[in-house]
Protein backbone atom coordinates (compact mmCIF):
# COMPACT_ATOMS: atom_id res chain seq x y z
CA UNK A 1 0.00 0.00 0.00
CA UNK A 2 1.32 3.45 -1.26
CA UNK A 3 2.38 5.81 2.23
CA UNK A 4 0.54 8.76 2.19
CA UNK A 5 1.80 11.82 3.49
CA UNK A 6 0.85 14.26 6.04
CA UNK A 7 1.54 18.07 5.63
CA UNK A 8 4.76 17.03 6.97
CA UNK A 9 6.08 14.99 3.99
CA UNK A 10 8.92 16.28 2.86
CA UNK A 11 8.37 18.25 -0.80
CA UNK A 12 10.26 19.44 -3.57
CA UNK A 13 10.49 22.89 -5.32
CA UNK A 14 7.48 24.55 -6.62
CA UNK A 15 6.67 23.27 -10.23
CA UNK A 16 4.12 25.06 -11.14
CA UNK A 17 2.69 28.05 -10.12
CA UNK A 18 0.14 30.11 -11.06
CA UNK A 19 -0.87 34.35 -9.59
CA UNK A 20 -3.84 35.83 -10.70
CA UNK A 21 -5.07 33.19 -12.67
CA UNK A 22 -8.11 34.45 -14.72
CA UNK A 23 -10.23 33.60 -18.35
CA UNK A 24 -13.17 35.74 -19.08
CA UNK A 25 -15.10 34.33 -22.42
CA UNK A 26 -16.26 37.11 -24.64
CA UNK A 27 -17.29 34.66 -27.50
CA UNK A 28 -20.91 35.13 -26.31
CA UNK A 29 -23.29 38.06 -26.00
CA UNK A 30 -21.93 38.60 -22.36
CA UNK A 31 -18.88 37.93 -21.19
CA UNK A 32 -18.37 34.81 -19.12
CA UNK A 33 -15.95 34.89 -16.41
CA UNK A 34 -14.58 30.99 -16.19
CA UNK A 35 -12.23 31.77 -13.96
CA UNK A 36 -11.59 34.71 -11.03
CA UNK A 37 -8.15 35.27 -9.81
CA UNK A 38 -6.68 31.71 -8.53
CA UNK A 39 -3.51 31.49 -7.42
CA UNK A 40 -1.90 27.92 -6.73
CA UNK A 41 1.92 26.46 -5.68
CA UNK A 42 2.39 23.16 -6.58
CA UNK A 43 5.41 21.42 -5.12
CA UNK A 44 7.39 17.97 -6.38
CA UNK A 45 6.16 15.19 -4.30
CA UNK A 46 2.53 17.24 -3.61
CA UNK A 47 -0.41 16.07 -4.95
CA UNK A 48 -3.63 18.28 -5.04
CA UNK A 49 -6.82 17.79 -5.56
CA UNK A 50 -10.28 20.44 -6.94
CA UNK A 51 -13.42 20.28 -6.32
CA UNK A 52 -16.43 22.16 -7.20
CA UNK A 53 -19.66 22.19 -8.74
CA UNK A 54 -20.11 21.85 -12.56
CA UNK A 55 -19.29 25.05 -14.61
CA UNK A 56 -16.91 26.53 -11.32
CA UNK A 57 -13.99 26.44 -13.55
CA UNK A 58 -11.93 23.23 -12.51
CA UNK A 59 -11.30 22.11 -16.10
CA UNK A 60 -10.70 26.04 -16.51
CA UNK A 61 -8.18 25.90 -14.24
CA UNK A 62 -6.52 23.19 -15.40
CA UNK A 63 -6.61 23.96 -19.31
CA UNK A 64 -4.59 27.23 -18.12
CA UNK A 65 -2.25 25.32 -16.09
CA UNK A 66 -0.99 23.24 -18.29
CA UNK A 67 -0.93 25.90 -21.40
CA UNK A 68 -3.97 24.60 -23.30
CA UNK A 69 -5.56 28.22 -23.47
CA UNK A 70 -4.23 31.67 -22.30
CA UNK A 71 -5.21 33.20 -19.20
CA UNK A 72 -7.28 36.63 -19.52
CA UNK A 73 -4.60 37.96 -16.71
CA UNK A 74 -2.46 36.26 -14.62
CA UNK A 75 0.70 34.01 -15.13
CA UNK A 76 1.78 30.65 -14.90
CA UNK A 77 5.17 29.41 -14.44
CA UNK A 78 5.65 25.99 -15.57
CA UNK A 79 9.29 24.39 -14.62
CA UNK A 80 10.78 27.53 -15.27
CA UNK A 81 8.89 28.90 -18.35
CA UNK A 82 6.31 31.82 -18.28
CA UNK A 83 3.59 30.20 -19.84
CA UNK A 84 1.58 33.87 -20.41
CA UNK A 85 4.87 34.88 -22.54
CA UNK A 86 5.04 32.12 -24.86
CA UNK A 87 2.82 31.90 -28.61
CA UNK A 88 0.35 28.71 -28.89
CA UNK A 89 3.21 26.78 -30.29
CA UNK A 90 5.72 27.70 -27.12
CA UNK A 91 3.12 26.40 -24.86
CA UNK A 92 2.23 23.39 -26.77
CA UNK A 93 6.10 22.38 -26.92
CA UNK A 94 6.28 22.58 -23.06
CA UNK A 95 3.58 20.72 -22.18
CA UNK A 96 4.51 18.08 -24.52
CA UNK A 97 7.61 18.06 -22.30
CA UNK A 98 6.90 18.66 -19.03
CA UNK A 99 3.23 17.60 -18.28
CA UNK A 100 0.82 14.89 -18.43
CA UNK A 101 -2.73 15.31 -19.78
CA UNK A 102 -5.52 13.47 -18.75
CA UNK A 103 -8.82 15.48 -20.55
CA UNK A 104 -12.14 15.31 -19.46
CA UNK A 105 -13.18 14.14 -22.73
CA UNK A 106 -10.24 11.83 -22.70
CA UNK A 107 -9.17 12.90 -26.64
CA UNK A 108 -7.83 9.52 -27.49
CA UNK A 109 -6.64 9.53 -31.35
CA UNK A 110 -9.32 7.14 -32.95
CA UNK A 111 -7.32 5.65 -35.71
CA UNK A 112 -4.29 4.84 -32.97
CA UNK A 113 -4.18 1.86 -31.05
CA UNK A 114 -4.34 1.74 -26.73
CA UNK A 115 -0.64 1.35 -27.29
CA UNK A 116 0.32 3.90 -29.74
CA UNK A 117 -2.04 6.31 -28.70
CA UNK A 118 0.19 6.02 -25.33
CA UNK A 119 3.38 5.96 -26.79
CA UNK A 120 2.70 8.62 -29.02
CA UNK A 121 4.06 11.73 -26.78
CA UNK A 122 7.10 9.94 -26.14
CA UNK A 123 7.66 9.63 -30.00
CA UNK A 124 6.63 13.24 -30.54
CA UNK A 125 9.67 13.91 -28.31
CA UNK A 126 12.31 11.91 -29.85
CA UNK A 127 12.30 8.68 -28.03
CA UNK A 128 12.85 5.65 -30.38
CA UNK A 129 9.25 3.94 -31.20
CA UNK A 130 11.57 0.37 -29.38
CA UNK A 131 11.57 2.01 -26.02
CA UNK A 132 8.36 4.70 -26.50
CA UNK A 133 7.03 0.75 -26.93
CA UNK A 134 8.36 -0.68 -24.14
CA UNK A 135 7.03 2.38 -21.86
CA UNK A 136 3.71 2.57 -22.96
CA UNK A 137 3.15 -1.46 -22.28
CA UNK A 138 4.48 -0.57 -18.97
CA UNK A 139 2.14 2.17 -18.33
CA UNK A 140 -0.56 -0.14 -19.78
CA UNK A 141 -0.20 -2.46 -16.88
CA UNK A 142 0.16 -0.04 -14.40
CA UNK A 143 -3.60 0.50 -15.05
CA UNK A 144 -4.38 -3.44 -15.61
CA UNK A 145 -5.09 -2.52 -19.62
CA UNK A 146 -2.13 -4.09 -20.97
CA UNK A 147 -4.19 -6.73 -22.30
CA UNK A 148 -6.30 -4.41 -24.45
CA UNK A 149 -2.64 -3.00 -26.18
CA UNK A 150 -3.79 -3.66 -29.29
CA UNK A 151 -7.31 -2.72 -29.57
CA UNK A 152 -8.53 0.77 -31.22
CA UNK A 153 -10.50 3.62 -28.20
CA UNK A 154 -13.88 2.55 -30.29
CA UNK A 155 -13.59 -1.07 -29.73
CA UNK A 156 -12.92 -0.19 -25.56
CA UNK A 157 -15.40 0.42 -23.21
CA UNK A 158 -15.18 3.82 -21.38
CA UNK A 159 -13.64 2.80 -18.02
CA UNK A 160 -11.20 1.15 -19.90
CA UNK A 161 -10.53 4.24 -22.61
CA UNK A 162 -10.10 6.05 -19.39
CA UNK A 163 -6.89 4.09 -17.75
CA UNK A 164 -5.33 4.34 -21.28
CA UNK A 165 -5.71 8.05 -21.18
CA UNK A 166 -4.31 7.81 -17.66
CA UNK A 167 -1.56 5.55 -19.00
CA UNK A 168 -0.64 8.00 -21.73
CA UNK A 169 -0.18 10.43 -18.87
CA UNK A 170 2.23 9.06 -16.89
CA UNK A 171 4.31 7.72 -19.72
CA UNK A 172 8.14 9.21 -19.96
CA UNK A 173 9.84 11.41 -17.68
CA UNK A 174 7.23 13.99 -17.20
CA UNK A 175 7.13 15.00 -14.26
CA UNK A 176 3.90 17.19 -13.91
CA UNK A 177 0.16 15.05 -14.61
CA UNK A 178 -3.07 17.41 -14.89
CA UNK A 179 -6.06 14.87 -14.82
CA UNK A 180 -9.20 16.69 -15.61
CA UNK A 181 -11.82 13.46 -13.62
CA UNK A 182 -9.60 10.70 -14.70
CA UNK A 183 -12.06 8.10 -12.53
CA UNK A 184 -15.27 9.52 -13.70
CA UNK A 185 -15.98 6.05 -15.49
CA UNK A 186 -14.47 3.98 -13.23
CA UNK A 187 -15.72 1.81 -10.28
CA UNK A 188 -14.89 2.65 -6.65
CA UNK A 189 -12.13 -0.04 -6.49
CA UNK A 190 -10.58 0.90 -9.74
CA UNK A 191 -10.87 4.61 -9.53
CA UNK A 192 -9.19 3.76 -5.77
CA UNK A 193 -6.48 1.81 -8.01
CA UNK A 194 -6.03 5.03 -10.26
CA UNK A 195 -5.73 7.57 -7.25
CA UNK A 196 -2.96 4.61 -5.82
CA UNK A 197 -0.99 4.51 -9.22
CA UNK A 198 -1.19 8.71 -9.13
CA UNK A 199 -0.40 8.73 -5.49
CA UNK A 200 2.55 6.40 -6.17
CA UNK A 201 4.00 8.88 -9.15
CA UNK A 202 3.92 11.53 -7.19
CA UNK A 203 5.73 10.23 -4.13
CA UNK A 204 8.09 9.36 -6.53
CA UNK A 205 8.97 12.54 -7.27
CA UNK A 206 6.27 14.27 -9.72
CA UNK A 207 3.57 16.15 -8.90
CA UNK A 208 -0.37 16.76 -9.79
CA UNK A 209 -3.42 18.24 -9.97
CA UNK A 210 -6.89 15.87 -10.10
CA UNK A 211 -9.97 17.24 -10.20
CA UNK A 212 -12.53 14.96 -9.01
CA UNK A 213 -16.12 14.68 -7.73
CA UNK A 214 -15.13 11.76 -5.62
CA UNK A 215 -14.49 13.31 -2.37
CA UNK A 216 -13.15 9.74 -1.62
CA UNK A 217 -10.89 9.77 -3.73
CA UNK A 218 -9.80 13.39 -3.26
CA UNK A 219 -8.60 12.48 -0.05
CA UNK A 220 -5.77 11.02 -1.49
CA UNK A 221 -4.49 14.27 -2.28
CA UNK A 222 -2.50 16.43 0.12
CA UNK A 223 -4.51 19.18 -0.08
CA UNK A 224 -8.33 19.61 -1.85
CA UNK A 225 -9.28 23.32 -2.86
CA UNK A 226 -12.21 23.96 -3.39
CA UNK A 227 -13.57 26.16 -6.36
CA UNK A 228 -16.91 28.00 -6.68
CA UNK A 229 -17.48 30.54 -9.51
CA UNK A 230 -14.44 30.58 -10.45
CA UNK A 231 -12.60 31.62 -7.22
CA UNK A 232 -11.06 28.98 -4.96
CA UNK A 233 -13.37 29.35 -1.19
CA UNK A 234 -11.44 26.97 0.77
CA UNK A 235 -8.71 24.44 1.07
CA UNK A 236 -8.52 21.32 3.18
CA UNK A 237 -5.24 20.00 4.17
CA UNK A 238 -4.56 16.41 5.22
CA UNK A 239 -2.79 16.01 8.45
CA UNK A 240 -0.99 12.88 8.92
CA UNK A 241 -2.63 9.58 10.16
CA UNK A 242 -1.03 10.55 13.62
CA UNK A 243 -3.98 13.74 13.86
CA UNK A 244 -6.30 10.60 14.55
CA UNK A 245 -4.81 8.30 16.82
CA UNK A 246 -4.87 8.97 20.60
CA UNK A 247 -1.71 8.94 22.47
CA UNK A 248 -1.51 5.00 23.09
CA UNK A 249 -1.71 3.77 19.53
CA UNK A 250 -4.59 1.84 19.45
CA UNK A 251 -8.08 4.05 19.47
CA UNK A 252 -8.04 6.73 17.07
CA UNK A 253 -10.92 8.41 18.17
CA UNK B 1 -24.27 -0.28 19.63
CA UNK B 2 -26.16 -3.67 20.91
CA UNK B 3 -23.79 -4.83 23.41
CA UNK B 4 -25.92 -7.46 24.75
CA UNK B 5 -25.48 -8.98 21.53
CA UNK B 6 -22.44 -8.85 20.74
CA UNK B 7 -21.19 -10.63 23.99
CA UNK B 8 -23.51 -13.34 23.01
CA UNK B 9 -21.63 -13.33 19.87
CA UNK B 10 -18.10 -13.82 21.75
CA UNK B 11 -19.54 -16.40 24.06
CA UNK B 12 -20.84 -17.97 21.29
CA UNK B 13 -17.70 -19.94 20.75
CA UNK B 14 -16.09 -20.95 24.20
CA UNK B 15 -17.04 -20.01 27.96
CA UNK B 16 -14.86 -16.86 28.92
CA UNK B 17 -14.64 -14.14 31.71
CA UNK B 18 -15.58 -10.82 31.92
CA UNK B 19 -12.48 -9.66 31.38
CA UNK B 20 -11.68 -11.63 28.84
CA UNK B 21 -15.19 -10.51 27.33
CA UNK B 22 -13.95 -6.76 27.35
CA UNK B 23 -10.77 -7.39 25.55
CA UNK B 24 -11.93 -9.20 22.76
CA UNK B 25 -15.18 -7.14 22.11
CA UNK B 26 -12.30 -3.81 21.83
CA UNK B 27 -9.72 -6.73 19.50
CA UNK B 28 -12.09 -7.72 17.41
CA UNK B 29 -13.74 -4.07 16.68
CA UNK B 30 -10.87 -1.99 16.71
CA UNK B 31 -11.34 -0.42 19.99
CA UNK B 32 -13.97 1.76 18.48
CA UNK B 33 -16.44 1.56 20.88
CA UNK B 34 -14.59 1.54 24.28
CA UNK B 35 -16.54 -0.76 26.67
CA UNK B 36 -15.86 -0.38 30.68
CA UNK B 37 -15.94 -3.29 32.37
CA UNK B 38 -19.17 -2.19 34.50
CA UNK B 39 -20.99 -2.03 31.55
CA UNK B 40 -19.77 -5.90 30.78
CA UNK B 41 -20.62 -6.87 34.19
CA UNK B 42 -24.52 -5.09 34.08
CA UNK B 43 -24.90 -6.47 30.96
CA UNK B 44 -23.88 -10.54 32.25
CA UNK B 45 -26.07 -9.79 34.75
CA UNK B 46 -28.95 -8.73 33.17
CA UNK B 47 -28.40 -11.56 30.17
CA UNK B 48 -27.89 -14.48 33.49
CA UNK B 49 -31.20 -12.55 34.67
CA UNK B 50 -32.69 -13.65 31.46
CA UNK B 51 -31.62 -16.95 31.13
CA UNK B 52 -29.57 -16.33 28.33
CA UNK B 53 -25.88 -16.97 29.76
CA UNK B 54 -25.93 -18.92 33.03
CA UNK B 55 -21.81 -19.45 35.16
CA UNK B 56 -19.77 -22.10 34.37
CA UNK B 57 -17.00 -23.98 36.47
CA UNK B 58 -13.62 -22.48 35.61
CA UNK B 59 -10.10 -23.71 36.28
CA UNK B 60 -9.01 -20.17 37.83
CA UNK B 61 -11.55 -17.91 40.30
CA UNK B 62 -12.43 -15.44 38.18
CA UNK B 63 -16.42 -17.02 36.58
CA UNK B 64 -16.75 -17.66 33.31
CA UNK B 65 -20.32 -17.34 31.65
CA UNK B 66 -21.63 -19.74 28.37
CA UNK B 67 -24.52 -19.25 26.34
CA UNK B 68 -27.38 -21.53 27.54
CA UNK B 69 -29.84 -22.79 24.95
CA UNK B 70 -31.76 -19.04 24.78
CA UNK B 71 -28.81 -17.67 24.59
CA UNK B 72 -27.90 -19.37 21.57
CA UNK B 73 -31.37 -19.31 20.14
CA UNK B 74 -31.73 -15.38 20.49
CA UNK B 75 -28.06 -15.47 18.94
CA UNK B 76 -29.41 -16.82 16.26
CA UNK B 77 -31.51 -14.92 15.55
CA UNK B 78 -29.44 -11.61 16.02
CA UNK B 79 -27.51 -12.59 13.18
CA UNK B 80 -30.27 -13.47 11.04
CA UNK B 81 -32.03 -10.54 11.61
CA UNK B 82 -31.13 -7.28 9.15
CA UNK B 83 -29.86 -4.29 11.51
CA UNK B 84 -33.14 -2.06 12.13
CA UNK B 85 -33.17 1.18 9.65
CA UNK B 86 -35.97 3.56 10.05
CA UNK B 87 -35.35 4.91 13.06
CA UNK B 88 -32.48 7.88 12.24
CA UNK B 89 -30.31 8.42 14.92
CA UNK B 90 -30.23 11.68 15.74
CA UNK B 91 -27.56 13.69 13.50
CA UNK B 92 -26.30 16.73 14.62
CA UNK B 93 -25.17 18.31 11.31
CA UNK B 94 -28.40 17.28 9.93
CA UNK B 95 -30.12 19.04 12.77
CA UNK B 96 -27.70 22.35 12.68
CA UNK B 97 -28.56 22.65 8.88
CA UNK B 98 -32.29 22.31 9.54
CA UNK B 99 -31.93 25.09 12.14
CA UNK B 100 -30.00 26.94 10.28
CA UNK B 101 -32.48 27.15 6.98
CA UNK B 102 -35.49 28.23 9.11
CA UNK B 103 -33.74 30.44 11.69
CA UNK B 104 -32.75 34.27 10.13
CA UNK B 105 -29.59 35.68 10.48
CA UNK B 106 -27.28 32.51 10.30
CA UNK B 107 -24.89 32.44 7.32
CA UNK B 108 -25.97 28.27 6.41
CA UNK B 109 -24.02 28.60 3.24
CA UNK B 110 -21.12 29.29 5.26
CA UNK B 111 -21.61 26.74 7.83
CA UNK B 112 -21.85 23.89 4.92
CA UNK B 113 -18.26 25.61 3.78
CA UNK B 114 -16.87 24.62 7.02
CA UNK B 115 -18.18 21.60 7.36
CA UNK B 116 -17.07 20.00 4.45
CA UNK B 117 -13.10 21.15 5.14
CA UNK B 118 -14.00 19.64 8.44
CA UNK B 119 -15.63 16.83 6.58
CA UNK B 120 -12.55 16.13 3.89
CA UNK B 121 -9.88 16.79 6.66
CA UNK B 122 -11.28 13.67 8.55
CA UNK B 123 -11.62 11.64 4.93
CA UNK B 124 -8.19 12.86 4.37
CA UNK B 125 -6.92 11.29 7.98
CA UNK B 126 -9.06 8.07 7.54
CA UNK B 127 -7.58 7.57 4.12
CA UNK B 128 -4.18 7.91 5.52
CA UNK B 129 -4.95 5.66 8.42
CA UNK B 130 -6.42 2.83 5.85
CA UNK B 131 -2.53 2.81 4.60
CA UNK B 132 -0.93 2.21 8.19
CA UNK B 133 0.75 -1.09 8.80
CA UNK B 134 -2.30 -1.78 11.56
CA UNK B 135 -4.94 -1.54 9.19
CA UNK B 136 -4.01 -5.07 8.05
CA UNK B 137 -6.38 -6.35 10.44
CA UNK B 138 -9.45 -7.02 8.58
CA UNK B 139 -12.20 -5.75 11.12
CA UNK B 140 -10.42 -2.83 11.68
CA UNK B 141 -10.28 -2.29 7.75
CA UNK B 142 -13.62 -2.98 7.42
CA UNK B 143 -14.45 -0.35 9.83
CA UNK B 144 -12.00 2.50 8.34
CA UNK B 145 -13.99 1.76 5.12
CA UNK B 146 -17.58 2.65 6.91
CA UNK B 147 -16.26 5.78 8.55
CA UNK B 148 -14.60 6.49 4.97
CA UNK B 149 -17.83 5.56 2.93
CA UNK B 150 -20.27 7.41 5.08
CA UNK B 151 -18.00 10.81 5.10
CA UNK B 152 -17.97 10.62 1.35
CA UNK B 153 -21.37 10.19 1.79
CA UNK B 154 -21.59 13.41 4.08
CA UNK B 155 -19.47 15.41 1.71
CA UNK B 156 -21.61 14.46 -1.31
CA UNK B 157 -25.26 15.41 0.74
CA UNK B 158 -23.22 19.08 1.62
CA UNK B 159 -22.70 19.64 -2.33
CA UNK B 160 -26.05 18.51 -2.48
CA UNK B 161 -27.05 21.65 0.01
CA UNK B 162 -24.55 23.67 -1.29
CA UNK B 163 -26.28 23.48 -4.96
CA UNK B 164 -29.58 23.11 -3.37
CA UNK B 165 -29.43 26.43 -1.37
CA UNK B 166 -27.74 28.30 -4.49
CA UNK B 167 -30.48 27.37 -6.51
CA UNK B 168 -32.72 28.71 -4.10
CA UNK B 169 -30.75 31.69 -4.78
CA UNK B 170 -30.96 32.98 -0.98
CA UNK B 171 -29.45 32.53 2.29
CA UNK B 172 -32.83 31.94 3.99
CA UNK B 173 -34.94 29.35 1.15
CA UNK B 174 -38.66 28.71 1.92
CA UNK B 175 -39.11 26.51 5.04
CA UNK B 176 -40.12 23.75 2.71
CA UNK B 177 -36.27 23.26 2.13
CA UNK B 178 -35.51 22.90 5.60
CA UNK B 179 -38.53 20.04 6.10
CA UNK B 180 -37.14 18.09 3.28
CA UNK B 181 -33.53 18.39 3.96
CA UNK B 182 -33.20 15.61 6.69
CA UNK B 183 -35.39 13.24 4.38
CA UNK B 184 -32.82 14.33 1.70
CA UNK B 185 -29.81 13.27 3.59
CA UNK B 186 -31.47 9.92 4.20
CA UNK B 187 -31.52 9.09 0.61
CA UNK B 188 -28.38 10.45 0.00
CA UNK B 189 -27.08 7.92 2.46
CA UNK B 190 -29.53 5.13 1.22
CA UNK B 191 -28.10 5.88 -2.20
CA UNK B 192 -24.26 4.36 -0.99
CA UNK B 193 -21.39 4.34 -3.62
CA UNK B 194 -22.08 3.74 -6.97
N1 LIG C 1 -15.59 28.75 -24.61
C1 LIG C 1 -16.39 29.21 -23.66
N2 LIG C 1 -17.20 30.24 -23.86
C2 LIG C 1 -18.00 30.70 -22.89
N3 LIG C 1 -18.04 30.19 -21.66
C3 LIG C 1 -17.27 29.14 -21.39
C4 LIG C 1 -16.39 28.57 -22.36
N4 LIG C 1 -15.73 27.54 -21.79
C5 LIG C 1 -16.19 27.46 -20.52
N5 LIG C 1 -17.09 28.41 -20.28
C6 LIG C 1 -17.80 28.64 -19.00
O1 LIG C 1 -16.84 28.76 -17.98
C7 LIG C 1 -17.34 28.21 -16.77
C8 LIG C 1 -16.33 27.20 -16.22
O2 LIG C 1 -16.29 26.08 -17.07
P1 LIG C 1 -15.41 24.80 -16.73
O3 LIG C 1 -15.44 23.92 -17.93
O4 LIG C 1 -14.08 25.25 -16.26
O5 LIG C 1 -16.25 24.18 -15.53
P2 LIG C 1 -15.94 22.84 -14.70
O6 LIG C 1 -15.78 23.23 -13.28
O7 LIG C 1 -14.85 22.06 -15.33
O8 LIG C 1 -17.34 22.08 -14.84
P3 LIG C 1 -17.63 20.47 -15.00
O9 LIG C 1 -17.61 19.90 -13.61
O10 LIG C 1 -19.03 20.46 -15.54
O11 LIG C 1 -16.63 19.88 -15.92
C9 LIG C 1 -18.69 27.62 -17.10
O12 LIG C 1 -19.68 28.52 -16.68
C10 LIG C 1 -18.68 27.49 -18.62
O13 LIG C 1 -19.96 27.62 -19.14
MG1 LIG D 1 -14.76 20.23 -16.28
Amino acid sequence: MSELGGAAASRGPVVLSARGLTRVHTGGPVPVTALGGVDLDLRLGELVAVMGPSGSGKSTLLHLLGGLDAPTSGSVMLAGDDLAAMDRAGRARVRRRRVGYVFQDLNLMPLLTALENVALPLELDGVPPKTARREAVEALAQLDVANLASRFPGQLSGGQQQRVAIARSLVGPRRVVLADEPTGALDSVMGEEVMRVLRGRVDAGAAAVVVTHDARLAAWADRTIFLVDGTVVDEAIAMGPGALLAEGGGRPW
Amino acid sequence: MSVRHALLALLGTAPVGAFALRQEFERRTGRTWPLNMGQVSTTLDRLERDGLVAEVPSDGDVPHYALTDGGRAELESWWAAPVERGVPARDELAMKLALAVTLPGVEVQAIVRAQRTETMRWLQALTRLRGEPQADDVAWQLLLDHYVFAAESEMRWLDHVQARLTRAGAAHPADAAASTLASERERVVARGDR
